[in-house]
């Protein structure tokens, strides 16, 4: 029962579990770890989310040459800090005649589902919240339920351009569901686990994943990045919330603290798909060709920060490229093309693991 | 069941939707009440007067220097080209012809005009689609053209530079050496847009064969302007009743055959080389003479109706202008470009997706306050 890791590699951690252990009975003691494990893990990634808008921002000032933000502290380190604390003080308006229990609930599906599946991540071999054996099949499940929360915000806000948007959410994220479901169950193939710090250890010995299934594992990272898009709803794939068509598409009449919630989960939700790629192709915290192997005072979750960093500005680079997909033609891409792709190579990748043909 | 009882089993409710007045698409404040099945179009109706000023009303109480000022504010985007139509319909009422260089600078002026207009128009169309960043790139060099206008006539979008007569002022010194200046450096960029937008697979998906205008359509509805030429409707005013300095420039008039989105784009992109090649047969030879024919205080134009026309970015105006025999005209009426082609898109949008009614809507390119004035 105990899938808890506690010995995050800081020695505060172990100082604190000993401390929390003298003074409490052991169900209490664990139960004060859960929670705090929780609220250091909320904390972090609503911060991580905070700086990723910056990011995006900064990303998109560098495409459109301008500066991007800059006025509130250094490089505009702070301006998204600002721009919570102005959503937080902001009054919760709503639509007339809405359905007030879901219309409430709708952003906490959303948020929540995004922030348990950060829980499973393999940040280094040491720092993964908990780390259950069908992690792969978790992370999946997780972030199809957030889905849910889109449709449910839609439907409850009396809107018909929300409607609209929710709409459009649903046809996409069903569709594009089986292609990122498909390209993952090409990658669980090759390692021969669902558990995410299993598959971290046979790319440990064998290379990254991405090397070991050479063609088949290209060809499911790019289905991935195309499927992963569309999960998050982002652009080319934005058509939930296709700004020039449906105004704010399903967050049309949030405000406040409600709608700074969808906003966070969309870029937490790009930090999981760019961070499920990294587990997947490349290796988690692994470094490259293992040069800081041997180094042990190496934080090695950097490693994983820069690859996650670096998928993500792929995906921020896809979006201040491409014009927007009609949803006939986004509907035509994945069922006409990235789906039957996708089986060809499961097979293709099936028969490379089993004539050996593994690197 | 056959398949139209099916049909019918699983018919959905058609529904309205408020596309407008505040919705980002609309580029100001056109509403359009959309009858939508699911995402499919049924109807759209459009419906005016947010931002209506009766600016042809005005006319009547103002002078004629005035009402050239009211112009700007119809087609911002074209608003010397406005100007010119206005001036050039007084000058031709009191047969007053204007020297060369007059001519050339209102021509060469209104070039740019039209370029600025259509840079902004780029900008405007990738982000309806959805790529946001073709609108940095257009103002970028939208900026250039606006600093010189700034520094020739004091004013960058509402310029007020042409009066009933000639001009308000001589160019600025440095006028010819920038504009080539801009020429230059336009002609490097204007492939970037290319490259950034025109060839792209989604943008092409997007547009082809969307929101198709026959040439037949095209004529029946007064069609003009990059959306008609688009249709293979040859309306160009410039070319067919050269006013100005037209007929002494050699240039293309730009058509294509399909009249879907992409052509539209197609028009636009390709009149932007002929602009710049019009622009620099004229720069380097601007004729000496007189800015100004000196007329009266208060002009007064002859008892009759007047009409002239001018080929502005979105396509023909017209101004009309009834006289009395007073210093002001009787009745004025502008045939404005936008107001004729927004009566075809209900025709060219039923049973498109949202999407595709949005992209259409880009390729026309609507200025509300000139539809609505």
């Amino acid at each position: 029962m105990n899938l808890l890791i506690m010995n995050i590699p800081l020695n505060i951690t172990g100082t604190i579990h000993d401390w929390i252990n003298s003074i409490m009975p052991q169900t209490a003691a664990n139960i004060t770890e859960w929670v705090l494990i929780a609220v250091a893990y909320l904390a972090l990634f609503a911060v991580a989310g905070l700086y990723l808008v910056l990011l995006e921002r900064k990303v998109a000032a560098w495409f459109q040459l301008r500066l991007g933000p800059n006025r509130v502290g250094p490089w505009g380190l702070f301006q998204t800090m600002a721009d919570a604390l102005k959503l937080v003080s902001k009054e919760l308006t709503s639509n007339d005649r809405i359905d007030k229990f879901l219309y409430n609930l709708a952003p906490y599906f959303v948020i929540v589902t995004s922030l348990t599946a950060m829980a499973v991540f393999p940040y280094s071999e040491q720092f993964q919240g908990f780390d259950i054996n069908i992690g792969v099949f978790f992370l999946f499940a997780i972030s199809s339920i957030g889905v849910i929360g889109i449709l449910v915000a839609g439907w409850s806000s009396n809107n018909k351009f929300a409607l609209i948007g929710a709409m459009r959410s649903g046809l996409q994220t069903i569709s594009y569901e089986l292609s990122v479901g498909l390209s993952i169950l090409t990658m669980v193939l090759l390692s021969g686990s669902l558990q995410l710090s299993e598959i971290v250890e046979v790319q440990r010995t064998g290379g990254w994943l991405i090397w070991q299934g050479h063609i088949p594992a290209i060809i499911a990272f790019m289905i991935f990045m195309i499927a992963g898009t569309a999960e998050t709803n982002r652009a080319p794939f934005d058509l939930v919330e296709a700004e020039s068509e449906l105004g704010a598409g399903f967050h049309t009449e949030y405000s406040g603290m409600k709608f700074a919630y969808f906003f966070l989960a969309e870029f937490i939700n790009m930090f999981i798909i760019a961070s499920i790629a990294v587990v997947l192709f490349f290796g988690a915290w692994l470094s490259p060709f293992g040069i800081t192997e041997g180094i042990t005072w190496f934080p090695e979750v950097l490693w994983f920060l820069i690859k996650v960093l670096l998928i993500i500005f792929l995906m921020m680079w896809f979006r201040w490229t491409f014009p927007r997909l009609r949803v006939d033609q986004l509907l035509t891409l994945e069922w006409k093309y990235l789906l039957p792709l996708n089986l060809v190579n499961l097979l293709l990748m099936a028969i490379v693991i089993w004539l050996n043909w593994t690197i | 069941m056959t398949n139209q009882e099916v049909k019918n089993k699983i018919k959905t409710e058609e529904y309205f939707i408020n596309m407008g007045p505040q919705h980002p698409a609309a580029h100001g404040v056109l509403r359009l009440l959309l009858t939508i099945d699911g995402e499919i179009i049924k109807n759209v109706e459009p419906d005016l007067g947010y931002i209506h000023r009766s600016i042809e009303k005005m006319c009547e109480r103002d002078s004629y220097q005035q009402i050239v000022h009211l112009t700007d504010r119809m087609d911002y985007l074209s608003s010397n080209i406005n100007n010119e139509a206005v001036c050039l319909t007084v000058e031709k009422a009191l047969e007053l012809e204007v020297s060369d260089r007059v001519k050339v600078i209102r021509t060469i002026i209104s070039e740019l005009t039209r370029l600025a207009s259509h840079q902004l128009w780029w900008g405007v169309m990738g982000m309806d689609l959805g790529a946001l960043t073709t609108y940095f790139y257009a103002f970028r060099d939208r900026e250039m053209i606006n600093d010189i206008f700034e520094e020739t006539c004091g004013a960058r979008l509402t310029m007020n530079y042409n009066i009933p007569g000639g001009l308000m002022f001589d160019i600025h010194p440095n006028f010819v050496q920038r504009t080539k200046d801009f020429i230059t450096h336009f002609k490097t960029k204007l492939p970037e847009y290319d490259r950034l937008l025109t060839g792209n697979v989604i943008f092409e998906k997007r547009t082809k064969g969307v929101g198709i205008l026959t040439k037949e359509d095209a004529i029946s509805f007064g069609v003009s302007g990059p959306v008609a030429r688009g249709s293979g409707f040859a309306s160009d005013v410039r070319k067919h009743h050269p006013y100005s300095a037209y007929d002494r420039v050699d240039f293309k008039e730009i058509l294509f055959t399909e009249g879907d989105t992409y052509s539209r784009y197609q028009v636009r992109m390709a009149e932007m080389w002929e602009s710049m090649s019009i622009i620099e047969q004229l720069i380097d030879n601007i004729p000496e003479g007189a800015i100004q024919e000196t007329t009266k205080a208060v002009i007064k134009l002859p008892k009759g109706e007047f009409y002239q026309r001018v080929e502005t970015a979105r396509g023909e105006l017209g101004v009309y202008i009834n006289s009395d025999g007073n210093k002001n005209p009787y009745r004025v009426k502008f045939r404005s470009p936008g107001f004729s082609n927004l009566s075809v898109l209900n025709h060219i949008s039923k049973g498109v997706k949202i999407a595709d009614l949005v992209a259409t809507m880009a390729s026309f390119d609507f200025v509300i306050p000139d539809i609505d004035r």
